[in-house]
């Protein structure tokens, strides 16, 4: 966290001065310098980034320097959208990914198995930002069935949201069909079935709970993919998030924006990574008990 | 994004014997065409990738009203012919990919062999390097990177290093420590080879299988990372024809001529699966147990 800190911080003061583009044309050397020291500028770069990390353990993450407020509320304001957006990619990648990659696995080499084989191979090669317009111009206007860009009314999120759910479903249909192959071939299966257990039951409580492991690991990447997808999806779509957010932050040389959410999300990612490592013992006796 | 595809071996290998000797046919063809392109460019390209005629703006490709014979894949807003940017564009990402994989590959691999051959603190540090470097967010990165160093090709190829580079790190470091178990090490350490030798004579020819599969998984996944920041603009930047930028460009034009980005995103993903195919089978050739990388 602390070098996450250090290495945001570093980067977004190289990358220029956020002065040269506030200040008016005929702003004079004075008023350059006054503006400087209004901001904290012109301090040394270590005492700048103490009074960061002093300030932000206190909840305070300076002032955007584009909008005079606080960065925290606008985050707080912008992270809801993001939430909505990323769960409902989520409910989509459990709802669709799960049990299509689940009965991939057990009807293989029929119909939905090469469909689901297919839709994956082509959802990884598929850049999501150029979905994304796809999805527009197909739905928004040639159809004119859904709105392309904002957020208000439930139809928005629509588009937005099959878009981020997409390549993550595409990832995690793949890694849960090999792993339930992988699983249906054992002899705890076999003795399953040989019991005579009903099928449904042998596929979802002795297969599938074993072959959820590898599935779990892959969330933590999965919840990664979705950050980085939000960001360009956001775009896309003008969808009013945290990407949005930062993206428009690093155009106006808006540090402390870009500081906090960068900041924000990192701390995010680190606890979802802890929760998956939780997670992964619990379905897993034998990490528990080892060193 | 982290992931290479490994996914489309399933569409390649569906319903044939896993021991394949000739690589597939038609993505071999497809990619084979692209170099030809992306090398050829110049001669190949019917019109100035950069310059258009203002007279001729927005022209629809073949089959649509309007369309003209000269421009088969229509133009964009400043009259720039749509195909002559696509070949043009096919340099970029392969300059990208070939360029950035090279160096991302040769010191990932470097340090990686460092940490695993000589172990102890050097190896901790390294390694702790590479898990920072995984708890970055991607993306939020590349943008700050993209600014401090104003857009440009070095830019993306210093994104692509920044990224990838821990991938080669764990997967050498991996096989550099069973490599050096084995009895060859230890006969040539007795034979009076330097640490040196025994590093570059020895083991390095045995890791170059796996870092080549790797780059070749790598491959698509730069070439969509470079599209995806010169769409947000942090990437190549205009008027170079990169296929991201040609997106960007018909974003705003996409209910007028939906050509301009649309096309530019099938070459983006037919190029992409066809090496993404050919990764898992360059994978399966020489490297089946990397299967879950």
């Amino acid at each position: 966290m602390f070098v996450v800190s250090v290495v945001v911080f570093a980067l977004v003061r190289l990358s220029g001065d956020p002065i040269q583009i506030m200040a008016p044309p005929e702003a004079t050397e004075a008023d350059i310098k006054i503006m400087r020291a209004y901001l904290g500028l012109d301090r040394p770069w270590p005492i700048q980034y103490g009074r960061f990390v002093t300030r932000a353990l206190q909840g305070d993450f300076g002032q955007s320097v584009r909008f005079r407020r606080p960065a925290l509320d606008l985050i707080l304001e912008r992270y809801g959208a993001t939430f909505e957006l990323g769960g409902l990619a989520v409910l989509i990648v459990i709802v669709v990914a799960l049990p299509v990659g689940v009965y991939a696995a057990v009807r293989r080499g029929t119909a939905l198995d090469y469909a689901a084989r297919a839709f994956a191979a082509l959802g990884q090669a598929v850049p999501p930002f150029w979905l994304g317009l796809l999805l527009v111009l197909v739905f928004g206007v040639l159809l004119h069935l859904l709105p392309t860009s904002g957020r208000g009314t439930p139809l928005h999120i629509i588009l937005p949201g099959i878009t981020l759910g997409w390549f993550a479903v595409a990832g995690l249909m793949r890694l849960t069909r090999s792993s339930m192959l992988d699983v249906l071939g054992s002899e705890y299966v076999k003795l399953a079935r040989i019991k005579g257990l009903p099928e449904r039951q042998v596929i979802w409580k002795h297969a599938f709970k074993n072959a959820a492991l590898p599935v779990v690991t892959f969330a933590a990447l999965l919840f990664v993919a979705l950050l980085n997808g939000s960001i360009i999806i956001e775009t896309v779509f003008s969808w009013p998030g945290l990407g949005l957010l930062v993206i428009e932050a690093v155009d106006s040389r808006d540090y402390p924006i870009v500081q906090t959410v960068v900041l924000f999300l990192s701390a995010m990612y680190i606890g979802v990574n802890l929760l998956v490592d939780i997670l992964y013992a619990y379905l897993n006796p034998k990490i528990r008990y080892s060193p | 994004m982290r992931i290479p595809s490994a996914a489309a071996a399933d569409l390649a290998v569906a319903g044939r014997p896993p021991e394949r000797r000739w690589p597939p046919a038609i993505p071999l063809v497809i990619v084979a065409a692209l170099v030809f392109c992306a090398v050829l460019a110049p001669l190949l390209a019917p019109h100035s990738p950069v310059e258009g005629s203002l007279g001729e703006r927005l022209i629809p490709p073949l089959g649509m009203e309007g369309a003209k014979p000269n421009h088969p894949f229509g133009t964009d807003r400043l009259g720039r012919d749509t195909l002559s940017r696509l070949v043009y564009g096919a340099r970029i990402s392969l300059s990208v990919s070939v360029v950035g994989i090279t160096l991302t590959g040769t010191m990932g691999a470097f340090i990686g062999l460092l940490a695993g051959f000589l172990g102890g603190w050097v190896e901790t540090l390294l390694m702790r390097l590479v898990d920072i470097s995984l708890s970055l967010p991607g993306i939020l990165i590349a943008v700050l990177l993209s600014v401090v160093f104003e857009p440009s090709f070095t830019n993306v190829i210093i994104v692509v290093v920044f990224l990838l580079w821990p991938s080669y790190a764990r997967l050498v470091r991996g096989e550099t420590l069973g490599l050096k178990q084995q009895e060859f090490v230890a006969l040539a350490r007795v034979a009076g080879c330097s640490s040196l030798t025994i590093m570059f004579r020895h083991i390095v020819p045995n890791l170059a299988p796996s870092i080549l599969v790797l780059a070749t998984l790598h491959v698509g996944y730069v070439i969509v990372l470079e599209a995806a920041l010169s769409f947000l603009g942090v990437g190549i930047p205009p008027p170079t024809p990169s296929w991201g930028v040609m997106v960007a460009d018909g974003r705003g034009l996409i209910e007028q001529a939906w050509w301009i980005s649309i096309l530019p995103g099938i070459a983006i993903l037919v190029t992409v699966l066809s090496l993404n195919i050919l990764g898992d089978w360059v994978r399966d050739r020489l490297d089946p147990k990397l299967r879950q990388v």
